[in-house]
Order: C-alpha cells, then structure tokens, then sequence
C-alpha cells in the first residue's frame, strides 16, 4: 500500500478561510453600526447578547449533541439576579453578574445531575419544562420578582463610577465580551475536554470505551451552557436597563435556536455568525412593511434548505476535495 | 498469570442464554482469540467483560479486581480497551481527531487546563497531535488523517478504531471482528497489525469469524456455541476439534438448508 506525502505537517488551522471570512463580515457589520448609529445600535447590541448565549448553547447542543429546550432558565436566573441585586440592594452591576452566573451554575449543576440521565426526546422535554417552570416562578412570585411589572431602572455596567451610559460605548463594550466569550469557547473546544465533549455527540459508546465519563462531561458542558446562558441574562439587564418574564419567556428558546442552526450548530463561529444574522435579518426586511414576517421567515427557509449544517459549514462547497490517499 | 480472569459468566435476555457459564483465563502477553458461529454470544462476552452490559451471574477479574460491576469508563481506565462490531466512530471529527480522542486516558487536564494552558498542557497536546500521527501510520491511514472520519471506506474505518484503541495504551485490547468487511491484502494487513500490537506487549483478546486467521495468529482459542463455550486450547487442537467441526458444519448445513 502506497500512501501519498498529502499530509500537512503543521495541525490544521483551527478556522478555515471561509470561517474568518464570516467573522471579518460580521465585523465589518458591527462597525457600519457603530457608524451609523440609531435603533441598529440596539440590535446590534442584543445581538452581541444573543451571540453569548449561543456560543454557551453551542457546548451543550453542538459539541456534546444534547437537546436543551430550557437554556433560558438560566438567562432568567442572570437577568433576574442582576436586577434584583442592583435594585434592591444597590450592588456593583459587575459583582450582580459574576454572582448571578455563579447562582445559574449552581442551579444547572443540581438540575443537571439528576435530569441529564435523560437522553433525546425525553432530555428536550425535561429541560423545556424546566424553561416553563422558570418563566412561572419569574410571573408568580411577586414579591422576589415584581410578576409581569418587571424590574425597571436597572443600572448600566460599569466599575466604581465610571458607568457604560453611551450606547455606541456599550456597544463596543458587548462587542469585546462576545470575543472573550468566543475565545474561551475556542480554547475550550481545541482541547482534551474539546475532544471529550464532541466524541460524546459522535457517538456515545465510543466515547465510554475510551474512558470518557459520559455523564460528567455532559454535566459539565450543561453548566458551562448555563454559565454563559446567565452572564447574557445580566448583560441584557444591564443593558436594556428593564426585564419583565416574558424577555426570558419561551420565545427565546426559538430565537436562540434559529440563531444557532442559521450559523451552524456545532461549528466555532456558528453562535456569533448566527446572532448576528438572524438579528439583522429582520431589520433589512423592515421596508418590505408587512409582508417583514413572510419575507424573512422564507429567508430562514431557504437558508435551512441549501445550508442545512449553517453558514458556516457553508465553507465546505468551496474546499478543494480532499485526495483519499489511494485510488 | 491471568490478566483476565472470568468465572462463570452468564447473561440472560428474557428467554435466551447469550452467554451460559463461561469460564476462561486470558494470560498475560497472549493473543487470545473467541471464535464461534453467528449468534454463539461472542459480542455478548465482550459487552459484559468491557462493562457495557451487566452480567446475569458470575464474575470478572481484570488484573487481580474484581470488575464485575463497575462503569465502562472506570474498566477502561484500568486499560481495557474495546473496539466494537459495529464501528463507533465519532462522527464529525477528522481521522486524526478520532485518534486523539483516544489519547483521553493516557493524558489529563480538564477545564481549568484548557482555558490556562500551561506549558505542560501545550506540551501534552503537541504530544497528542503527534501520537495520532504516528498512530495512523501504523495502521497505514496518515495519509487520511485530516480527512473526515465518516468519508473513510468501511475497511479503513475499522483500522481507524484499532488505532483509537492504541491511542489509550490498552494492556488488554479486546477487538471485536476487526477483519469484517475487509479484503483479503487488507485481513493480512491487518494480522500483521494485531501480531505487531501483541508483540509490543499489549495482551490481545479477538473476536473473529475467520478461523483460517485465527489459527494463523492466535496462541490460544476458546470456541463459544449457543452461549456455551465448547472448547478451548492451542489452534492445531481447535482444528480437529470434534465439537467445533460439528459447530461449524452444522453452520454451513444450516446455511444451505
Ligand atoms: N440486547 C440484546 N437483547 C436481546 N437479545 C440479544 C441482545 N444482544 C444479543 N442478543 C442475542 O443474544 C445472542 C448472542 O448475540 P451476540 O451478539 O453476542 O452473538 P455473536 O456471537 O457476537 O454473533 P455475531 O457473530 O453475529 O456477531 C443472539 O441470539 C442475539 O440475538
Ligand atoms: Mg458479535
């Protein structure tokens, strides 16, 4: 058997050509926005918001391959925790979060343990009742929560007195949380425990023949889900300035998924691309008057169609064919 | 001294005796190998002995621990490494990465490692990356390594498990027909490969239906039937065994009834 010299020496780069491509448009989008100003400043911001949430959704449903209908359970815990700590009793906006996500990680670590011995169908329904039961709590205890009414007046990030009050300034500020976001979920990712969590989604039994603690790794990738899921929680907070039950509702659960599989559910920059898109997308169609809905709803289906894996496996159709060695 | 030692091993599914008080004794260094027709209960063996399924009764020893109830992952760590009859690769990972995958027990570092990454961690995985390569090019896959796992030809992506198994430093390997689906340049390419893994001083434990290369490399071979194990011994003793010619003609008689 002769095996052809094709093989590179160097590892393979971690984002192919077409990746980076996507990130520099969505960069060179994120700075007409700045520019430009107005409501897309908003967007944009939510976006950034989005992208977080996705980038921790993305370890849970895309490296490991597990269903979780329920990541806003988390958000709420976030949102809710910021504001109830900087409204009620004047925290730090950044110690609100820190601690918020420490609360959510616990909470997924306990909700986890038990819940994550479900698998497919049975997992989806587990962690959605778990969404619903959150959305519950959030409208009917009153008195933690304020019901429907909300939080209002929840102040903007910042440190000691030097608070983030202009929007392009916060802006930029999401803007750099996302790429530490992104770059931890890199490096996570190109790892030992990277490994571990994506030979999970490939197939389990595989994965526990080699020593791979199948249920820890889940857990863990369940709580880092639920660690970013609540930091974009207390980031909307912070930066909206306003949450009521329904920002954390069930409707959530549907953006952030489309969010995911437009990007491409399982890649590196799919949560980011995806965010990003899926945000915009509506804002483009906005002349388009009524018919804004239908249009964009047959620009997902589309979308689905021809880039079923994402726009970000979309790089794939234009890689030379790899040579299989032997003919 | 037995690396393997199991003890009277049965499993029960409903109404059916997979596996009917099996006894056997894989010595140290040897390369073992469990022949025996179509539904004898052979994967049903290696399920219990690996962990993945609970015996009915009966125990397993695996060098000098009782292992009878513990985890697939805790078994594994102990270097019982299993391959499977219906190949488990990992879906969506390049060649090179499967094998990676595979270096899980011999490395360590979790979460905290990968977002600091000290030196020894950035040492372990450019370690990690070369070993995988090594690994492939002696299973004769390197030119493939970045290749998508799932694009490989059935063949080879039975190699690739053999390698991922390696990959983990296995002290007994049990490798679930390897040969199936293999031509007969590459069922010698492979013997090769086992005999070589063998040699290097890693205990080998195979499933094969091929009996002409089972008694060309296996020291030793227990013949399981109907869940029961029917004989065992050298291969010049299994081949004039009374029993297994009777097992293996009734197969064939069976076949062309
Ligand atoms: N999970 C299961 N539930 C019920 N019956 C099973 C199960 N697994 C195996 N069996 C049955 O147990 C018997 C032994 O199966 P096993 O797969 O161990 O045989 P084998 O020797 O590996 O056969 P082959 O050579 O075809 O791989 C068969 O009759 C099979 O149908
Ligand atoms: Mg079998």
């Amino acid at each position: 058997m002769t095996s052809l010299a094709i093989t590179s020496p160097k590892p393979a780069a971690r984002l192919d050509r077409f990746s980076l491509g996507l990130l520099g448009a969505g960069a060179l989008l994120f700075a007409a926005v700045l520019v430009y100003g107005g409501y897309l400043l908003t967007v944009m911001q939510l976006a950034m918001i989005y992208g977080i949430f996705c980038l921790g959704l993305n370890f849970f449903m895309g490296y490991t391959g597990q269903a979780s209908f329920g990541q806003n359970a988390f958000a709420c815990i976030g949102g809710y925790g910021s504001a109830i700590l900087c409204v009620q009793y004047n925290w730090e906006p950044a110690l609100a979060l820190i601690a918020s996500m420490g609360v959510a990680g616990i909470a997924a670590l306990v909700i986890g343990y038990p819940t994550l011995r479900l698998r497919g169908h049975y997992l989806a329904m587990a962690t959605f009742a778990l969404g619903l039961i959150t959305y519950d709590i959030s409208v009917q205890w009153t008195s933690l929560t304020q019901g429907y009414m909300g939080y209002a007046g929840i102040p903007p990030l910042g440190i000691g007195s030097l608070t983030v009050e202009d929007e392009r300034l916060k802006l930029l500020c999401l803007g750099g949380l996302l790429l530490v976001g992104f770059w931890i979920s890199q490096r996570l990712r190109d790892s030992r425990f990277g490994r571990g969590l994506r030979a999970i989604s490939g197939s389990e039994n595989g994965a526990a023949a080699l020593g791979i603690r199948i249920s820890r790794f889940k857990l863990i990738a369940f709580v880092i889900a639920g660690l970013y899921a609540s930091a974009a929680g207390s980031l909307f907070a912070h930066t909206v300035g306003f949450i009521s039950p329904e920002v954390f509702g069930p409707q959530m659960v549907i953006v952030t998924f489309t969010m995911l599989y437009i990007g491409g559910v399982g890649t590196l920059i799919g949560p980011v691309v995806g965010a990003i898109v899926a945000s915009l997308l509506p804002e483009i169609f906005r002349s388009t008057g009524r018919f804004q809905d239908i249009a964009y709803a047959l620009v997902l289906l589309l979308m689905l169609i021809y880039a079923p894996k994402g726009l970000s496996a979309l790089g794939a159709l234009f890689r030379p064919r790899k040579d299989k060695g032997e003919a | 001294m037995a690396l393997l030692k199991v003890k009277g091993l049965t499993k029960r599914f409903g109404g059916l005796l997979a596996n009917n008080e099996i006894d056997l004794e894989v010595p140290q260094g040897s390369l073992f190998a469990v022949i025996g027709p179509n539904g004898a209960g052979k994967t049903t063996f290696f399920s219990m002995i690996s962990g993945f399924l609970n015996s009915t009764s009966g125990s397993i020893a695996f060098d000098g621990r009782d292992t009878t109830r513990m985890r697939q992952d805790q078994i594994a760590a102990m270097g019982l490494i299993r391959t499977f009859q219906l190949v488990q690769l990992f879906k969506g990972m390049s060649v090179a990465e499967n094998v990676e995958v595979g270096c899980h027990l011999a490395t360590r570092g979790g979460v905290a490692a990968a977002l600091l990454r000290p030196s020894w961690f950035r040492r372990q995985e450019a370690e990690v990356h070369e070993r995988a390569r090594e690994l492939l090019d002696f299973v004769g896959l390197g030119a493939q390594a970045d290749l998508d796992a799932e694009l490989l030809p059935y063949g080879q992506q039975r190699l690739l498990e053999v390698a991922r198994a390696l990959a983990s430093r296995p002290r007994l390997l049990l490798l679930d027909e390897p040969a199936a689906g293999l031509n007969t340049q590459e069922t010698d390419g492979l013997a090769h490969i086992i005999e070589k893994i063998n040699r290097q001083g890693t205990t080998v434990l195979l499933i094969e239906h091929d009996v002409g290369l089972v008694t060309r490399i296996a020291h030793r071979i227990a013949v399981l039937d109907f869940g029961r194990k029917i004989a065992e011994g050298t291969p010049d003793e299994i081949k004039v065994h009374p029993e297994v010619i009777a097992a293996y003609l009734g197969v064939e008689e069976a076949a062309y009834a």
